[in-house]
């Protein structure tokens, strides 16, 4: 199985080949130029680094979302165009599922709490356990999974760190939003925590395509795709939408061609 | 005789609220032209909303683009080139044609061509028009630009004119509003005005002081809203056809009336000027076709205009710019990226 991965969802712009248990290529920026730039340049970068054929990629891993509504979109668009010309399928990744699959393997005495910053008060989460479970046939051996305690979802920092409260282990956090939200966390924290080292706190493509390849050996088929009808998850409706839900005056014009 | 080979390519357009994709053989042989509508998602709101426009395009984009194919009998391995339209428009909205496009492009290994979302506008002549060729004048009116355009060569243009206030197709939408009519407005106050007398209302003819060609609407679409004031005042009704007919014929006649004036002049100086076309959403309108195509009888000019199809965003246009730009030699890297403020006049290639 090789995978193919895209990570737009964020400040990170990414690509990764993952083949098998092999990680071929990991490329990842934190740079001020746009996804749309950066984006498949990277990906020619490393096709052409790792003498990649296209053909040879069984499917494609994007990040599905939450995340910036339009670096969402260049992820999602770059890999619905590239599986149309390969067909091939998608894999969709869960944004913060993946940045938590960063700590997937370092211990299960801690819980993992990606968080994203989602402007209105407001971050995209989850939490996460990685443990041990038994490997069939293997005697001594296990092997990692991760067990979702909270699914991503959007909510503020307070109801995060309650939940976390609740649960009680020593967290790990990371995610673009620690930063932003830092203080706050130690106002808000009554358990042990810690922050991801630099190399492990934000979104990277490795982790998209290990986290694709994990539900493929978990699911089957049924984590794959049809590239036509892959939509981004964004977790909220556009702001003319809820005002529109509220009863706001949406009334608004745009230029039209 | 030597018979070039046959260029194909597949164009993608996504700059404002419609999802399209093309197929176009040597630039004027249209094989399929694909067009998926937001327009009553948008109704909803009164106006485009980008951020919903640009994810109904990422949603419906491969289906456009596979229904293109599928209609042209045509594989991807058949295309010369994959084409997209990189601007003017909506950021969020022209990133998703590019993102695909770029994401096609790279799969399938075939070269890359951003096109000038106006440039394929007044390019809707050439496949409207298979015996047309530059030079010729070129009148560009939708609902975010109006040009007058010296069309001297394929890709070389120069504006004799230009818009110093609102499109002509942003009047036709604030007026069409205010008067009840909603959106869009250009085909709502199109059929109004037929049933309306086009001359009970006296609207202002802008003028754009120390400027031979440029429009003003801001003035026209004021003196409406003035109108309704002043008989919201008094309580008297409005005539929503004449007023309606009236508004449409002030913008016609200025249209018409800047872009003969070019004519005239630039024959004084010398010019050859047998050929006129109009392009853009605007160009659907009923009036400014008729009295466009008069005007031009009376001067002498063949007129052409695009069929509506090709008149509204579309990919054909947008393959047919391309093959021009193909041909020149140009092509896009993997870095292309959307170019909301394109300016006609501007080449995507030289920014």
């Amino acid at each position: 199985m090789k995978i193919l991965a895209i990570e737009a969802s964020g400040q990170v712009c990414g690509t990764a080949v993952l083949e098998d248990d092999t990680l071929v290529a990991d490329y990842n920026i934190l740079y001020k130029k746009t996804h749309s730039q950066s984006l498949v340049p990277m990906m020619d970068e490393v096709k052409r680094m790792i003498d990649l054929d296209l053909e040879t990629v069984d499917a494609i891993a994007v990040t599905k979302g939450p995340g910036s509504f339009t670096g969402i979109r260049i992820g999602a668009a770059t890999a619905k165009g590239l599986a149309l010309a390969l067909n091939r399928p998608i894999i969709p990744v869960p944004t913060v599922e993946s940045i938590a699959w960063n700590l997937c393997g370092t211990g299960s005495e801690q819980v993992i709490c990606p968080i994203m910053d989602a402007r209105r008060s407001q971050v995209y989460t989850g939490v996460y356990e990685s443990n041990q479970c038994a490997t069939a046939g293997c005697g001594r051996q296990t092997a990692w999974q991760m067990l979702t305690l909270k699914d991503q979802c959007v909510i503020s920092i307070e109801e995060i760190c309650s939940i976390l409260n609740c649960i009680g282990s020593s967290v790990i956090f990371l995610g673009d939003g620690v930063p932003v939200y830092r203080e706050k966390i130690a106002d808000l924290m009554r358990v042990p925590y810690s922050f991801a080292p630099a190399h492990l706190s934000k979104q990277r493509a490795g982790s998209t395509a290990a986290l694709a390849m994990q539900f493929w050996r978990e699911k089957g088929d049924a984590c794959l795709v049809n590239a036509d009808d892959f939509r981004p998850d964004y977790l909220r409706l556009s702001q003319a939408e809820r005002d529109r839900a509220a009863g706001v005056d949406t009334s608004r014009t745009v230029h039209r061609d | 005789m030597q018979t070039e080979k046959e260029v194909t390519i597949l164009a993608i357009e996504s700059s404002c609220d419609e999802t399209a994709a093309s197929v176009v053989v040597n630039g004027r042989t249209v094989l399929s032209n694909e067009i998926s509508s937001q327009i009553d998602i948008h109704t909803l709101y009164g106006g485009v909303v980008p951020e919903i426009a640009s994810r109904k395009h990422t949603e419906r984009i491969n289906q456009v683009v596979r229904t293109a194919l599928q209609t042209a009998g045509r594989t991807l391995d058949d295309m010369d080139a994959i084409a997209v339209t990189c601007g003017p428009g909506l950021v969020g909205a022209l990133l998703i044609g590019v993102s695909a496009a770029k994401g096609i492009a790279f799969g399938t290994g075939k070269p890359l061509i951003g096109v000038h979302h106006i440039e394929g506008h007044i390019s809707a002549n050439f496949i409207a028009d298979p015996s047309l060729e530059p030079p010729f004048l070129c009148l560009v009116v939708s609902g975010g630009h109006t040009h007058l355009v010296l069309v001297k060569d394929y890709g070389e243009y120069q504006i004799l004119g230009r818009t110093r206030d609102d499109a002509a197709g942003e009047a036709f939408d604030k007026v069409a509003r205010a008067i009840g009519l909603g959106y869009p407005g250009g085909p709502k106050i199109d059929k109004e005005a037929k049933k309306g007398n086009p001359h009970a209302i006296e609207f202002p003819r802008g003028r754009v002081a120390g400027s031979e060609y440029d429009f003003t609407f801001s003035g026209i679409k004021s003196a409406v809203l003035n109108y309704l004031n002043q008989k919201d005042m008094k309580g008297e009704h409005i005539v929503v056809p004449d007023v309606a007919a009236s508004f449409q014929q002030a913008v016609v006649d200025v249209l018409v009336g800047h872009s003969m004036e070019a004519v005239e002049n630039l024959r004084r100086e010398g010019m050859t000027i047998r050929k006129f076309a109009i392009a853009g959403g605007v160009a659907s309108n009923s009036a400014l076709r008729s009295q466009m195509e008069e005007a031009c009888a009376e001067h002498g000019l063949a007129f052409c205009c695009p069929p509506p199809i090709l008149c509204t965003d579309n990919a054909a246009m947008i393959g047919c710019a391309a093959y021009y730009e193909y041909r020149r030699g140009r092509r896009s890297g993997y870095d292309l990226n959307a170019m909301p403020n394109l300016k006609l006049g501007e080449s995507v290639y030289e920014r």
